[in-house]
């Protein structure tokens, strides 16, 4: 019996949760004009400093800027940040650990002696490390990342791989003399994957909150793009008398980390369902 | 093979790793773009004091004396001079370091504190309230960024209530506890939310074995059973999963000291990013990349001690 995917959906709660979470912010992202009236970057020195509001109903920071107009605006970057930096690194760490456990052999051990390089800096020390030599900004702040991110990827999938390639269907296919590229793609590939692309939705929220404290550190995202670890960093200064500019930003982040999260609890329960 | 052999062929592993680092830290000074001696003083460094230090590195000579030099230099624990502080690295260690690892010990103590009881407590009541709401703040322990959480206390704890201090480090030891104990609760708060979720589901499975029925069956105590059967064997995998959160918190301290003023390594890395203080850079990358080796291989060898079922291979 087949189902229905849309009822699939339906009946796996954190999915079916986590997926609205996310749609909502897609919005944000997509048409930030719909959510605010206000200019993120423009200045306005009669509105400095000013509490919630029916006017600002997040309140302003200290030049004047709506933050809810900046979270708006902010939110695209944001979810760019968690999509872009997981993407390229879950696509870079899948084909090295496809070549890595399919050869094996020499070239085995020399991507994983380069693994064993990258996995001894912990993050951040690693990625900041990479943004002093390139300097600090969005493009450098994606490239360092893309840097750290994949090894995970790759330790999955080569870890299946090395696994399923034993199996009798590959051993099958390798004598009806399939090629090498074909055999990986069409028949390891589709079998190793799915690890990864649960992984993928938990490392998703990783990289915005990287991305965010990267740029909260003031070595991902410059002020004044709008972007949510920038603009509490920007509250740092008035902890005491403008709680708004730090709270309302990182509440987003939550939000957004809850969605990601619960996509992929409920992916991997799907997974667990099918596997049984 | 032997846990001690394997114990000494990762330690061999580690050798070439570390030498790897090292040449990676030597080259991105020179991979920096313009003069490495310029690189290292700063702009605003005199001619003659370039000079100098261009003959210092060598860097007349061929990259691989270069290296040799800075490789004598790191023997000698000379790691040059920060410009921000017009003071030898290994002095800013030697008062930095100790914070550091003060603050990480103080996390982890938390971590403990705040994750042993709630995974046990979830994975005894499955689906129950208790475990519904353990669940719940694993959640948002994953979601919430840590330089908010650490924002969000100060503003509460410190701003308001007045109960600790806001900025820095205090003068005496007593002081100095006071600020440790919310940047560590701020970087546990993220690290337990895992923690937790481990613990939860090693609780839940083991539950379901055999020898638990067994135990029960035999007319063993409940209390006995909890703890010699159930909780000690969920916290085999949990410590191992401790010993590597370790290194996040580690890790973490960049932005926890960051958001808190103190004046550790981590606080350092950033600051001398900023102001361009790139020996102080090199030296507190490799010092990053020694605690990891060395925490990983004692994990390694935690974990056989722990699991004495574990052949390490």
């Amino acid at each position: 019996m087949k189902i229905d995917p849309l009822q699939k959906l339906m009946q796996n709660k954190s999915l079916l949760i986590g997926s609205i979470i996310v749609l909502f912010l897609v919005v944000l992202a997509i048409v930030p004009s719909l959510f605010t009236s206000y200019d993120p970057i423009a200045l306005d020195p009669t509105a400095i400093l000013e509490p919630p509001s029916a006017r600002h109903i997040m309140g302003t920071d200290e030049y004047g800027r709506d933050i809810w107009s900046r979270i708006v605006y902010g939110t695209r970057l944001d979810l760019l940040i968690g999509v872009g930096a997981m993407i390229v690194p879950m696509i870079m760490g899948t084909a090295i650990g496809l070549l890595s456990g399919y050869y094996g052999g020499k070239l085995d051990s020399l991507l994983m002696r380069i693994l064993d390089v990258f996995m001894a800096f912990p993050y951040y020390v690693l990625a900041i490390g990479i943004v002093a030599i390139l300097g600090a900004g969005t493009k450098n702040l994606f490239i360092a990342m893309w840097l750290v991110g994949w090894k995970e990827y790759t330790r999955l999938i080569r870890s299946e791989v090395m696994v399923v390639k034993n199996m009798e269907y590959i051993q099958a296919a390798k004598s009806l003399g399939y090629s090498d590229g074909k055999i990986l793609f069409r028949h390891i590939l589709p079998n190793v994957v799915s690890n990864s692309i649960v992984y993928g939705a938990s490392d998703i929220v990783m990289c915005i909150l990287a991305g965010a404290s990267m740029s909260f550190l003031g070595l991902g995202v410059q002020l004044p793009t709008p972007e949510w670890g920038a603009i509490i960093s920007g509250g740092r200064a008035y902890l005491s008398t403008a709680w708004w500019i730090t709270v309302f930003p990182g509440v987003l982040l939550i939000i957004s980390g809850l969605g990601f999260s619960l996509i992929g609890d409920g992916l991997s329960d799907l997974l667990r369902a099918e596997d049984h | 093979m032997n846990n001690f052999s394997y114990v000494l062929k990762r330690f061999l592993q580690m050798i070439p790793v570390f030498i790897i680092v090292t040449v990676l830290v030597f080259l991105m000074i020179r991979l920096i773009p313009g003069d490495p001696a310029r690189v290292i003083l700063g702009e605003k460094a005199p001619l003659e004091k370039l000079a100098a230090k261009r003959v210092e590195m060598g860097l007349d000579k061929p990259l691989i004396v270069q290296f040799g030099i800075y490789l004598k230099d790191l023997v000698h624990l000379n790691f040059g001079e920060s410009i921000r502080y017009n003071q030898p690295v290994v002095e800013l260690l030697k008062v930095r370091l100790p914070v550091t690892l003060l603050l990480t010990l103080t996390s982890m103590f938390f971590t403990v504190l705040i994750s042993i009881p709630l995974g046990y407590l979830a994975g005894m009541k499955k689906d129950k309230p208790a475990d519904q709401v353990v669940r719940g703040f694993s959640l948002f322990g994953l979601s919430a960024p840590s330089f908010w959480v650490g924002m969000i206390l100060l503003m509460i704890f410190s701003v308001h209530l007045k109960w600790f201090p806001i900025n820095g480090w205090g003068a005496d030891w007593g002081d100095r506890l006071k600020s440790l104990i919310l940047p560590g609760l701020t970087s546990a708060i993220g690290v337990s939310a895992l923690i937790v979720r481990n613990l939860r589901n090693n609780i839940v499975d083991i539950k379901q074995m055999d020898y638990v029925s067994f135990a029960k069956s035999k007319g063993v105590g409940r209390l006995r059973i909890c703890l010699r059967h159930i909780i000690r064997n969920a916290l085999i995998p949990t410590t191992t999963l401790l010993a590597l959160k370790f290194l996040s918190v580690l890790g973490g301290s960049v932005v926890t000291e960051t958001v808190f003023n103190l004046p550790g390594i981590g606080s350092l890395l950033v600051n001398s990013i900023l102001a361009r203080d790139y020996a102080v850079v090199q030296c507190l990358v490799l010092i990053f990349v020694v605690v990891v080796l060395v925490v990983n291989l004692l994990t390694d060898i935690l974990y056989s001690v722990l699991d004495p079922r574990v052949t390490l291979q």
